[in-house]
């Protein structure tokens, strides 16, 4: 029967949410991993058995966990993230060099059609692969051996590589976003980047036109139209019509354009969600109240989502992997806080109810759609 | 400091709990030593029998004790050692256990 698997990353575990294709009974299971930060569980869109997860913590540092039965028992796989050759430096938070060293893993992305490949973006930024399911992992140097990489400066959240995007139409073209350096583009598979951030001004470097040093929050496509990308940066939500190669404001009549997710209706190529943070200050929404905004014109013009939101005395965040889609008919919407709630609405954000209220703060969420 | 004396018994090894749910192991290991009663020969044994614990206390590349992990052995702190330092005797001999601790820090 088809039915909806929510895969939740928090401070403290991970936890399976799933439903039937009515989302409205939930049975959560979790935590895995207790006591882990797990920033990022995923399934295989080749195989939805298939699932990745990415705890880690301060004493023991990264692990990867694997689970071949859709998050009912896990098994630990490879955690070793060496950078290739000599790493060199990146600019620290007083412009000094600073060598890359390994922190921990941000974002799985599993290949399009095979379940053994998987990417990882790290902190310090970069991306590895393995063609193993786990087991092994190699960097893709290219992208750290970019010509900008001396001047990349870690963000507020350290200097990861947080998003990554794969062109359904194009294997060798993905898209990954780095904190505070930008979006980059491959074209032949991992092999060579270029910066893909004209357009994107950012108030806090002294140039505000600069090619790398724009702090991305998070990217989202279509797969029917894998040229058209959305972005919530830092402040601004941004639109490109070329795969990055010109990016263009869409921010229109939102309360506030920063934030950190964003995403696209499973559907309709034009809806778009965000949740307006206000300021990179005040991580919580405007007012105190809980709004997802959605623009059904690609951006520009924005309605608030409100209904089984709180609409007062609301001072959490939703972080930048926390939002995702389901592929039902009627498109689910889903996205957690650091408050603990997990919010699912099934008609596509006009109502909202809360899956879960409890949980640890949470770090990302992803929905498989089980066939 | 006195050469390291090669272990006849196998070493006892305590875990702090998420490493001892990663390995998917209860209460104490025990690890046979192929060389002279060190720390490092102990921590090379650990990862030998359980590969999952690889990175998790030292780290993959440079080797080195993670920050907030502490080695105890007879009641001292022996993480400031020389990991080629020998083993207290008692631990050698598999009468005492080699303590591997997560610092208290972090919520």
């Amino acid at each position: 029967m088809t039915g909806v698997r929510v895969l939740v990353g928090t401070r403290k575990g991970a936890f399976v949410l799933t439903s039937d294709g009515k989302r409205e009974r939930w049975d959560v299971s979790g935590p895995h991993f207790s006591g882990w930060e797990v920033y990022h569980v995923t399934g295989s869109p080749a195989d939805p058995d298939r699932v990745y997860a990415a705890p880690s913590g301060g004493w023991f540092g990264q692990v990867v966990q694997r689970s071949d039965d859709g998050g009912v028992t896990w098994s630990a796989v490879g955690n070793e993230f060496v950078y290739e050759g000599v790493p060199g430096t990146h600019q620290w938070y007083d412009g000094t060099p600073h060598p890359w060293e390994f922190a921990r893993v941000w974002h799985l992305e599993p290949a399009l059609n095979d379940p053994d490949t998987v990417y990882a973006g790290v902190e310090d930024a970069a991306l590895f692969r393995s063609a193993d399911g786990g087991r092994t992992w190699q960097e893709l140097p290219g992208l750290r051996e970019h010509g900008s990489g001396p001047q990349w400066q870690p963000g507020a959240g350290g200097m990861c590589l947080h998003t990554i995007v794969l062109d359904p139409r194009d294997p060798a073209r993905m898209h990954v976003a780095i904190s505070a350096a930008g979006v980059f583009r491959t074209d032949d598979a991992g092999k060579t980047w270029r910066a893909t951030n004209r357009g994107l001004q950012s108030d806090g470097i002294p140039d505000p036109d600069a090619e790398v040093g724009h702090c991305v929050h998070n990217l989202a496509m279509h797969p029917s139209r894998p040229d058209v990308l959305f972005m919530q940066k830092h402040w601004d939500v941004m639109r490109s019509d070329d795969a990055g190669d010109t990016w263009h404001d869409v921010g229109g009549n939102l309360p506030s354009d920063f934030g950190f997710p964003i995403a696209v209706h499973a559907h309709e190529p034009e809806t778009v969600y965000v949740v307006p943070i206000t300021s990179d200050s005040e991580h919580f929404p405007p007012e105190g109240k809980l709004r997802v905004y959605r623009s059904r014109t690609g951006g520009n013009e924005w309605e608030a989502l409100t209904n089984g939101l709180p609409q007062q005395h609301c001072y959490l965040n939703v972080l930048r992997d926390a939002m995702a889609v389901d592929s039902l008919d009627d498109c689910g919407v889903y996205f957690g806080t650091t408050g603990g709630q997990v919010y699912a609405s099934s008609d596509a954000g006009n109502n909202w109810a809360p899956i879960v209220r409890d949980l640890p703060a949470v770090l990302s969420v992803e929905v498989q759609t089980i066939p | 400091m006195s050469d390291p004396i090669t272990v006849t018994a196998p070493v006892r090894i305590k875990l702090p709990a998420h490493l001892r749910k990663l390995a998917q192991v209860d209460g104490e290991v025990t690890v046979d030593l192929t060389g002279p009663a060190t720390l490092r020969m102990a921590l090379d044994a650990l990862e030998r029998t359980y590969p999952v614990l690889r990175g998790t206390i030292r780290d993959h590349s440079t080797q080195r004790r993670r920050a907030f992990v502490r080695y105890f052995a007879c009641e001292q702190d022996i993480s400031h050692d020389s990991p080629d330092d020998p083993l207290p005797e008692r631990v050698a001999a598999g009468s005492e256990p080699l303590l591997i601790v997560g610092a208290m820090a972090g919520g």
